[in-house]
């Protein structure tokens, strides 16, 4: 036997990194929310939030029909040229292979979550094969689910050496590290999380709160958290970790407040889709919409946009 | 096999690539958001003497100007020793039937008050923010709301009188006078009013000099409530009329915010009168953060405990003391949440740092952060851009200060943070507590126990313990030492305008 038992690991990691004070951070964020974006700042944000999106859909009914349709709004979520396409389309690793085909020439990456997505209750040889599989098929990026069951059982080693095999798996895809922060629950556990994941995956691979599948997803609290964790790593080690916050983003206003706490916190370089995504989907709508807005005047009513995708 | 692999390894890797830095430009851009309520203000603005607005004795007025542009915004009243009497004729006239209304009646107005300002509380805010330079978010969001919540508050004691001091009772003192600073004009007003109205008795107040309007502007919604005349009287003026207010033989108590220096004179001048008196004046604060606290969340304390309303606040977290363990990591974190504060336009909805209140006040904070640099003390300031006309002042942090720096004893009343650090409990208490001063401290820690303990041992009227500037109606504020005597809000504060009889 050897190496720390799982409670002094705890202990050393927490004593590390600090405590999170939850009121604290809540009042922080609550500032996000009262700045006020308008005229070309919002244009501009809600176009870099656009680029931003990963547009997902993750359904036991998923076709090669429907993927079809959903890489097609990737690509050209407008008919105005001057809307972006999104960053990625996220598929289960079943559709990759299709998704791959309609995307394959241009900007828009296709991401599979794989590792037993949303549990992570498979055998590890089992999700280290489906990565693997969803990688051979194309995929540029791998969406991962930490094992929470051995987060909460304290066994932080056998956490961070999945996730470190998952790396090794990926080959030269990127990674995306699923937190899933409702079953983590306290902000002292998503910033651990964050850490032990940080240190073993690689610049330009991305932490994400959450699958989109359990009640709580995204909010600007865990996001806080997490950008924090980011820039505290950052400046300590130069590697620049990137931030997906999935799950719950609906509106083009909260996606807004999230780029606000992105630049107040991590600052301009991390104002691109190479380092800051939205997992979702009903949120380009509302993106498009808000921005047929600022240029008519009006609010288009939902059957002017395309693809009213309500999953996610 | 890598468990739990250090961070540390990778920075050695790091060798030869430059420090990571974060940037925070402007490749997002926030347009301005001015905000375009109306204040609705006069040209001029008369004093306020048993329930009508009435010309000064003296016939002459001065201007009040928006310290974020130096233009004039109104002429206020120059209330004379004839025109504070004349307030008090009518205060001690109102007085007789007043302090015998029923208490539910005295509650009506109060709550006609609070719903009148509520009412009109984008108005009021803007008018507040265009007096005084302090950003239209904090007027909006702090200001209004709790003068509002201040009426509220007291509107429920008032037919409530006899439980402010259970077995005992109570009455109303008479007429009080009261003068209150510029860096809360309406807020310290309600704070003021609504306790000494809810007793029962009267009231002549003075505003500061420099920010008048919302107090005359609250005297039209006391006309709106049907307030009796006579109840609430209002003399604008500078120092002069404010002695007149506080030496005045009709004067039951005197109650005073302000600055200490000013706060010794009135009670040099009261000394041998059997006038009542709370003074609520000026202070040094320490926020002490520990080893073990929860740093980003410290730091976002510290930051709103001394960059609030410009630093323009008696309490202030002026002083911060922190642990050595962590000096270097909260300064550098203080230095980057600095980056991100934006200066400027008060009336700009995403201000979070308005005007210095006057040009006097400017001079007095660049005067102190001189000779704080003088004494050895290192300066970092916001790189932001200032505009170009009104009183702006940077962000400021001074490192390396000691307790015998005149940075850390004098009150500088601006945006401007003393850096000092400690090695044990027992330092950061002593420190804390060497100083004239005791209205307030901060402790930031997640230990409890820790908490509790200084909690007692900091001489302080308020110790918040991982937040700051907390304020809520029902809490009593005010402070030991030379901060001050009384308490306002709470029981405490209505306890002060009352007598046992």
């Amino acid at each position: 036997m050897s190496g720390p038992s799982p409670r002094a690991a705890i202990s050393r990691l927490f004593d590390e990194i600090g405590p999170v004070d939850a009121v604290g951070i809540e009042e922080r964020v609550a500032k996000y929310t009262t700045r006020s974006i308008k005229k070309a700042s919002k244009v501009q944000g809600l176009k870099l939030a656009v680029s931003m999106v990963d547009l997902t859909t993750l359904e036991g009914k998923d076709t090669p029909g429907k993927i079809a349709s959903l890489c097609q709004k990737a690509l050209h979520p407008s008919e105005d040229p001057a809307v972006p396409a999104v960053a990625a389309v996220c598929v289960y690793p079943s559709m990759v292979r299709h998704a791959k085909r309609h995307v394959a020439d241009s900007s828009v990456k296709v991401a599979s979550v794989a590792t037993a997505f949303p549990s992570g209750q498979s055998p590890l040889k089992t999700r280290l094969a489906e990565v693997k599989g969803a990688v051979a098929d194309g995929a540029d990026e791998i969406d991962m689910v930490i094992n929470r069951g051995a987060f909460l059982a304290g066994e932080f080693g056998e956490v961070q050496d999945e996730i470190a095999a998952v790396v090794e798996a990926c080959g030269d895809a990127a990674l995306k590290v699923i937190l899933e922060v409702s079953e983590l629950e306290t902000y002292d556990a998503i910033r651990a999380a964050s850490f032990l994941a940080m240190r073993v995956i690689r610049e330009g691979d991305f932490i994400k709160t959450s699958t989109g599948k359990t009640s709580l997803n995204a909010t600007l609290g865990n996001n806080q958290v997490m950008i924090e964790a980011i820039r505290d790593f950052y400046l300590d080690t130069g590697t620049a970790i990137g931030m997906k916050p999935a799950g719950g983003i609906r509106a083009a206003k909260s996606s807004l407040h999230f780029l606000v706490a992105v630049k107040e916190t991590l600052g301009d370089a991390w104002l691109t889709n190479e380092r800051y995504r939205f997992g979702a989907s009903s949120l380009l709508n509302d993106l498009l919409r808000q921005l047929e807005k600022e240029k008519s005047g009006a609010y288009q009513a939902p059957y002017y946009f395309s693809d009213a995708a309500e999953s996610y | 096999m890598p468990t739990l692999v250090s961070d540390r390894k990778k920075s050695a890797a790091r060798a030869g690539r430059p420090l990571p830095e974060l940037i925070f430009g402007d490749l997002w851009e926030f347009d301005p958001a001015p905000e375009t309520a109306d204040p609705k203000l006069k040209a001029r603005y008369n004093l306020f003497i048993d329930g009508q607005f009435v010309a000064p004795k003296s016939g002459k007025h001065f201007d009040s100007i928006n310290p974020a542009n130096e233009q004039k915004l109104a002429e206020i009243a120059l209330g004379g020793p004839g025109d504070v009497d004349a307030a008090y004729q009518a205060a001690h006239k109102a007085f007789a039937s007043w302090s015998q209304l029923p208490g539910r009646d005295r509650a009506k107005y109060l709550f006609r008050i609070a719903r009148l300002l509520q009412d009109r509380a984008r108005e009021f805010a803007v008018a507040e923010t265009l007096d005084g330079g302090k950003p239209i978010k904090e007027s909006r969001d702090f200001d209004v709301p709790m003068a509002a919540a201040h009426f509220f508050y007291h509107a429920g004691w008032a037919d409530k009188t006899e439980y402010v001091a259970p077995g005992r009772r109570v009455a109303p003192l008479g007429v009080v006078g009261q003068v209150i600073p510029w860096n809360f004009p309406l807020l310290m007003l309600a704070w003021k009013l609504a306790p000494a109205l809810a007793m029962g008795n009267c009231v002549v107040i003075k505003p500061a000099e420099t920010t008048s309007i919302t107090a005359l502007k609250l005297a039209e919604i006391l006309q709106d409530a049907g307030l009796p005349p006579g109840v609430v009287n209002i003399v604008t003026g500078a120092g002069e009329t404010g002695a007149a207010v506080m030496a005045h033989p009709l004067a039951a108590k005197i109650a005073f915010t302000g600055s200490t220096e000013v706060g010794k004179i009135i009670m040099r001048s009261l000394a041998g009168s059997d006038k009542k008196m709370t003074m609520e004046l000026g202070g040094k604060a320490a926020n002490i953060i520990f080893e073990d606290a929860p740093i980003d969340q410290a730091v976002e304390g510290i930051i709103n405990g001394i960059f609030f309303n410009q630093g323009h606040v008696c309490c202030a977290g002026s002083r911060l003391l922190i642990h050595e363990p962590v000096a270097e990591k909260v300064i550098g974190k203080l230095r980057h949440r600095l980056r991100v504060l934006r200066v400027g336009d008060p009336m700009d909805k995403n201000t979070d740092v308005g005007a210095i209140n006057s040009k006097d006040q400017l001079e007095k904070i660049e005067e102190l952060v001189a000779a704080g640099v003088k004494e050895g003390a290192e300066l970092y300031q916001a790189p932001c851009r200032l505009p170009p006309k009104g009183f702006y002042f940077r962000p400021t942090l001074l490192t390396g200060v000691t307790m015998s720096h005149r940075v850390a004893r004098e009150e500088i009343f601006g945006p401007v943070l003393s850096i000092l650090t400690f090695r044990t409990v027992e330092e950061a208490v002593e420190k804390a507590n060497n100083t004239p001063y005791g209205l307030s401290a901060g402790v930031w820690t997640d230990k409890g126990s820790r908490i509790l303990k200084l909690s007692t041992e900091l001489k302080a009227g308020v110790v918040w313990a991982n937040t700051y500037n907390k304020f809520d109606p029902a809490s009593p504020f005010g402070g030991y030492k030379e901060s001050g005597f009384g308490r306002e809000g709470g029981r405490q504060g209505l306890l002060d305008y009352a007598k046992i009889v």
